[in-house]
């Protein structure tokens, strides 16, 4: 992609070669050369900004909305449902922001245990790649937070103020008593939506049985209340109001999503030489001989987009990836008789050149896709091996930097160290620590050291040497840190040093 | 600002920042006034790379109001808060202020732990669990440094592990040394103890009365001359913990062991401090800390 882009003008994001220009005015001609600077009748001068047009989508039923919705199930069921699993005595999965623990089912992991979460986060970038690859914004069209509350809202939206036509009608007439009712039960419906969806987010952080007692007894802390406020609000203007525009003006993987597609991408495409000459037809009639395409010119298609486009303009940036505008041509093809599939997932080289299914399929397995997938699984497998062969406490070395070693009593050599032992599990622990590096070296104290459950201690030793052991200078050394029972050990590398 | 010496930086940054607003505000005039030219198909008509267009997608009119909005959150903050030049803002807010409001809040939330303590002993708390994990951070946090995470010292920090007590060893002690703070002040002897020869030989005397390897021939010249030190060290060179004068007798070297370090400390004296912990601790921290302190040289607890 040329960087070429002014915040408020962006180049076509897709560049889709079309045989008929003039009906798809966003696309982009490769053989039609530069295009002059528009000619004095064609151009007019327009605002940078444009007045919001709001979108009213049609509700709509197929295949891609029953996954739409599998997915809403399947998002909301773990987001709403995860903070009431219980898990031992405790919510099985809780970040205790203040005691810095994150407890995820068996799992107790410290701020050191970050990297897992980076490796979730690479592992989620690497997935969006090959999804979109393979399938374009598949993220976008059925799991994104966005589209998933902006479908709940507009299912809410649908109870209470009807569906597209009922609701733009209604918009444009005077506020009477069913009007305000409506829109009063529809905000009711989403703030209650909204701030439980708040209530749940605050629900990972302080354990939700508690947040539970403390809204009823109205002695939230300050910081709950921002925060279930905050959501709650975010949510409620996020999926009741902006809607389309986070995706179009807000959201950065929309846009860096576009360098992942390339020709054998799966997108929503427009069968337009089939579907061309558009127009109205009697459903008895022969559209051959009446010199029409298969596009009955519905405009179905235009009123199901969440994000107000002509799917069959070509790929847009707006595009969401949702598939609302091939199910519902599909339900109009059925009732005309015709084959389903003028509107369909498929790839820009398979419309080109009228691949088979088969033919596209086989597209699949490209460099780019495979890549992804290589990387995807290597770090995949690299975190679950990291997962498996984690030992269920940490230890980490300092020498005490006050005193670099001191001679005692014999002519021996003390250096002085502390061990930070982390207890990664919720049972007591007790640990044996040993010393290695340098013939006869002697470590204090030499009882185990015990350790709470999921807490952490310094515990201070004293590693002595003979004097006449080792050079003046810096030796390696390693503790080893075992529990007590043998079952895991920790070695952690550290100098011993000599004074001259 | 008292890094700046005079108030020209202030007035500076201070005009900056309110014409880069200013200009932030006009450049939001000049955009809503502007047009672009457009296509019927929607491009501006700009070309790159051949065949790269550069279409218009407007961005919608509300989004003009976020602009404005962080103006006006600008210069509302910029007078409630420090931030233009050396003004201080309407709401005095300083660093001090949050980080002392911060360890009020701090103080306050662990305030019940220490009461829990005001009761007991330090006895009987050096030999609670909880009160020794507590003495055990802080003194990992605020003695560690000089007196090692073992507590056992180095050469010139005092090892608290031991008998030896510079000061005195009782928990009444123990907390005015930690309020308090100590200097321990050895003076120059050279001249009192005599000729160099005779230091050397005093040196000998004071290595002979912990049995350290000496020579008895100087050790027995140099007795007559210990007088000098027995001021503070007494005739039997146990110490005189009133005056932070250290045991002799017992083998324990603070400043080296040997004749060479026996002779330098005769010869140039030491003053050696242990700051004061009064400002930095609070009443309930020091009680935890001394009742650590003793325990670490009075454990009774089996092992």
């Amino acid at each position: 992609m040329s960087g070429v882009c002014l915040t408020q003008r962006q180049q076509s994001e897709f560049p889709i070669s079309t045989r008929q220009p003039t009906v798809i005015p966003i696309a982009l001609s490769l053989d039609r050369g530069p295009i002059k600077p528009p000619p004095g009748a064609d151009a007019e001068m327009v605002s940078l900004y444009e007045a919001h047009k709001k979108v009213y989508p049609r509700s709509v039923s197929g295949v891609f909305s029953n996954w739409r919705w599998g997915m809403v199930f399947l998002t909301q069921l773990v987001f709403y449902g995860l903070p009431w699993v219980e898990w031992g005595q405790r919510q099985a999965v809780l970040f205790d922001l203040e005691a810095r623990r994150f407890y995820i089912f068996g799992l107790v992991l410290y701020p050191q245990d970050f990297i897992y979460l980076t490796g979730l986060l690479v592992i989620s970038a690497l997935a969006l790649f090959l999804f979109t690859a393979v399938a374009g914004r598949l993220w976008c069209g059925y799991t994104c937070p966005q589209t998933v509350y902006t479908e709940i809202f507009l299912w809410l939206e649908k109870r209470t103020e009807g569906d597209r036509t009922a609701r733009m009608r209604r918009d444009a007439g005077p506020l009477g008593w069913d009007k305000f009712t409506r829109k009063t039960a529809k905000h009711v419906l989403w703030l209650a939506v909204a701030l439980w969806t708040g209530f749940t987010f605050v629900g990972y952080f302080t354990p939700i049985h508690t947040l539970g007692r403390e809204v009823a007894q109205l002695n939230m802390g300050s910081w709950e209340v921002f925060w279930t406020f905050f959501y709650g609000f975010a949510t409620y203007g996020n999926a009741g109001f902006l809607r389309e525009q986070v995706c179009k003006h807000m959201c950065p993987y929309a846009r860096f999503q576009s360098a992942m597609f390339d020709k054998d991408t799966l997108i929503v495409t427009y069968d337009e030489a089939r579907g061309e000459p558009r127009g109205a037809r009697s459903r008895k009639s022969d559209p051959r001989s009446l010199s029409l395409g298969d596009c009955v010119n519905c405009s179905l298609c235009v009123q199901v987009c969440p994000t107000g486009i002509d799917i069959r303009n070509g790929l847009q940036y707006e595009c969401i990836g949702c598939g609302a505008c091939a199910d519902v041509c599909d339900t109009v093809m059925d009732k005309m008789g015709y084959a389903p599939g003028l509107v369909k997932y498929s790839t820009q080289n398979a419309v080109d050149q009228n691949w088979t299914k088969a033919q596209t399929l086989r597209h699949v397995l490209r460099p780019r896709v495979l890549i992804y997938t290589a990387l995807l699984g290597a770090v995949v497998v690299a975190m679950l091996l990291s997962l498996a062969t984690r030992t269920p406490f940490k230890v980490d070395v300092m020498r005490d930097r006050g005193a670099f070693a001191r001679v005692v009593s014999g002519g021996k050599i003390e250096n002085v160290y502390r061990l930070q032992i982390m207890n990664a599990t919720e049972s007591i622990q007790y640990f044996r620590i040993s010393v290695s590096g340098l013939p006869g070296l002697i470590l204090e104290p030499v009882e185990n050291v015990l350790i709470e459950s999921t807490q952490s201690r310094w515990v201070a030793v004293t590693v002595r040497s003979a004097y006449d052991v080792a050079a003046s200078g810096s030796h390696p050394i390693e503790f080893q840190v075992t529990l007590q029972d043998g079952s895991a050990q920790v070695a952690e590398k550290s100098v011993f040093i000599v004074p001259r | 600002m008292s890094d700046f010496t005079s108030g020209f930086w202030s007035i500076f940054i201070a005009s900056v920042t309110i014409l880069s607003i200013l200009a932030c505000g006009l450049l939001l005039w000049f955009s809503g006034k502007a047009k672009a030219m457009t296509a019927h198909d929607n491009t501006t008509g700009h070309v790159w790379d051949g065949d790269l267009r550069e279409m218009n997608n407007p961005l919608p009119r509300w989004w003009v109001w976020l602009f404005v909005i962080t103006i006006v959150f600008a210069l509302v903050y910029l007078a409630l808060y420090p931030g233009l030049g050396s003004s201080a803002g309407q709401l005095g807010w300083t660093q001090i202020n949050e980080y002392q409001k911060e360890v009020d809040k701090g103080n306050a939330a662990v305030a019940p732990l220490y009461a829990k303590f005001a009761a007991m002993s330090p006895e009987d708390m050096s030999r609670d669990p909880q009160a020794k994990a507590i003495g055990e951070r802080l003194f990992m946090n605020n003695c560690s440094q000089c007196h090692g995470s073992d507590a056992r010292g180095s050469k010139g920090f005092p090892n608290l592990t031991d008998s030896d007590w510079l000061h005195g060893g009782t928990p009444e002690k123990i907390t005015e040394t930690l309020v308090q703070g100590r200097l321990g002040q050895m003076p120059p002897m050279a001249a009192a103890v005599g000729t160099a020869d005779d230091v050397k030989n005093v040196a000998n005397y004071v290595l002979s009365l912990s049995n350290s390897p000496h020579d008895s021939v100087r050790a027995n010249l140099g007795k007559s001359k210990f007088t000098a030190c027995a001021a503070c060290h007494g005739i039997d060179g146990k110490g005189n913990q009133a005056l932070g004068a250290p045991n002799l007798t017992d083998d324990i070297w603070l400043h080296g062991y040997g004749e060479t370090a026996v002779i330098a400390m005769v010869n140039n004296g030491k003053v050696n401090q242990m700051p004061a912990q009064a400002g930095k601790l609070t009443e309930g921290q020091i009680k935890v800390l001394t009742s650590y302190v003793w325990g670490l040289s009075n454990t009774t607890t089996t092992k």
